[in-house]
């Protein structure tokens, strides 16, 4: 499944469609890579979790943060509109009694100006069916061994709504700055597939 | 009436695999068949619901068979067929056409 047919004419299939599309005037030259390259520059883990360390060193940031995501993010100047559509962002946070993750069981969506291309595995059937049927059990296989009284909530986003985790900050990060703090936080964290 | 990619729930996929530093594609063509979606949504040949929807109706079997982008380059295709982009014989390869029987 979700495999690559090995010796698939696949490519000479986009390629063939593409030249057609150039021909009748519908693809101008060198679109393709400029939107290819815009794509890749369009976001980053690194933003998400820039908004995180801001929130953990800012209450009032956080608070705006949970309460009205995508009016908060353009205050570090990220924007979920990059798209083909603006997005609605709703940020939830970890807490000791409730941890989140997030999914799309549909398809696919995701914060991608916050996160970055989505991995793979986001986007396979596997995680889809199964992190909403036993979330303890996938989190568990991708290493995350929460308490029993933790309780977890699953956000499957949509369309027109997309969800980030804001994790727990950890012990012991008193003293680190906003930038170091910000170096902590990866990519499964702020889908809630690890603790930070 | 549920489709085959509203998969929530369901039993019977294998378990969940990491892939380590992943690339954002795993082939050039991933990478032109998310650009060219792009460029025709927003010249309005079509939209994102359509684009969705255009993949959601793929028959199960096709839909569980192909890749993440297999399944949009499908959509593309389908739909400047049905927008009269362009004839399905126009959109094909000249080595698709001569397959036997297609």
């Amino acid at each position: 499944m979700s495999g690559t047919h090995v010796g698939s004419p696949i490519a000479a299939r986009v390629r063939h469609v593409e030249a057609l599309l150039e021909h009748r005037g519908l693809l101008d030259d060198g679109e393709i890579d400029r939107r290819i390259d815009e794509f890749l520059a369009g976001g980053s883990p690194a933003n998400g979790a820039r908004v995180t360390a801001r929130a953990w060193v800012d209450p009032g940031f956080a608070e705006r943060l949970l309460a009205d995501a995508n009016g908060a993010i353009r205050e570090l100047g990220l924007s979920m509109s990059g798209g083909l559509q603006e997005q609605r962002l709703k940020v939830v946070a970890n807490t000791e009694a409730e941890h989140n993750v997030v999914v799309c069981t549909l398809c696919s969506c995701y914060p991608i100006a916050l996160l970055g291309p989505s991995p793979g595995w986001y986007k396979s059937e596997a995680y889809r069916s199964r992190v909403v049927r036993d979330p303890r059990g996938v989190l568990r296989e991708f290493g995350l061994q929460l308490p029993g009284t933790t309780r977890i909530s699953v956000w499957d986003a949509s369309a027109e709504s997309r969800y980030m985790v804001l994790p727990r900050r950890p012990a012991g990060t008193e003293r680190l700055g906003e930038e170091e703090l910000a170096g902590l936080v990866t990519r499964k964290g702020l889908i809630g597939t690890a603790a930070v | 009436m549920s489709r085959i990619n509203d998969v929530g729930g369901m039993a019977g996929f294998p378990a969940i695999t990491e892939e380590p530093d992943e690339p954002p594609f795993h082939a050039d063509w991933e990478a032109h068949v998310l650009a060219l979606n792009g460029a025709l949504i927003r010249r309005g040949v079509y939209n994102l619901d359509e684009f969705r929807d255009a993949i959601e109706r793929m028959p199960p079997q096709e839909y569980l068979a192909a890749s993440y982008y297999e399944r949009w380059f499908t959509a593309i295709v389908t739909l400047l067929a049905e927008k009269g982009v362009a004839t399905p014989e126009d959109l094909a390869t000249p080595e698709e056409l001569e397959v036997p029987g297609a």
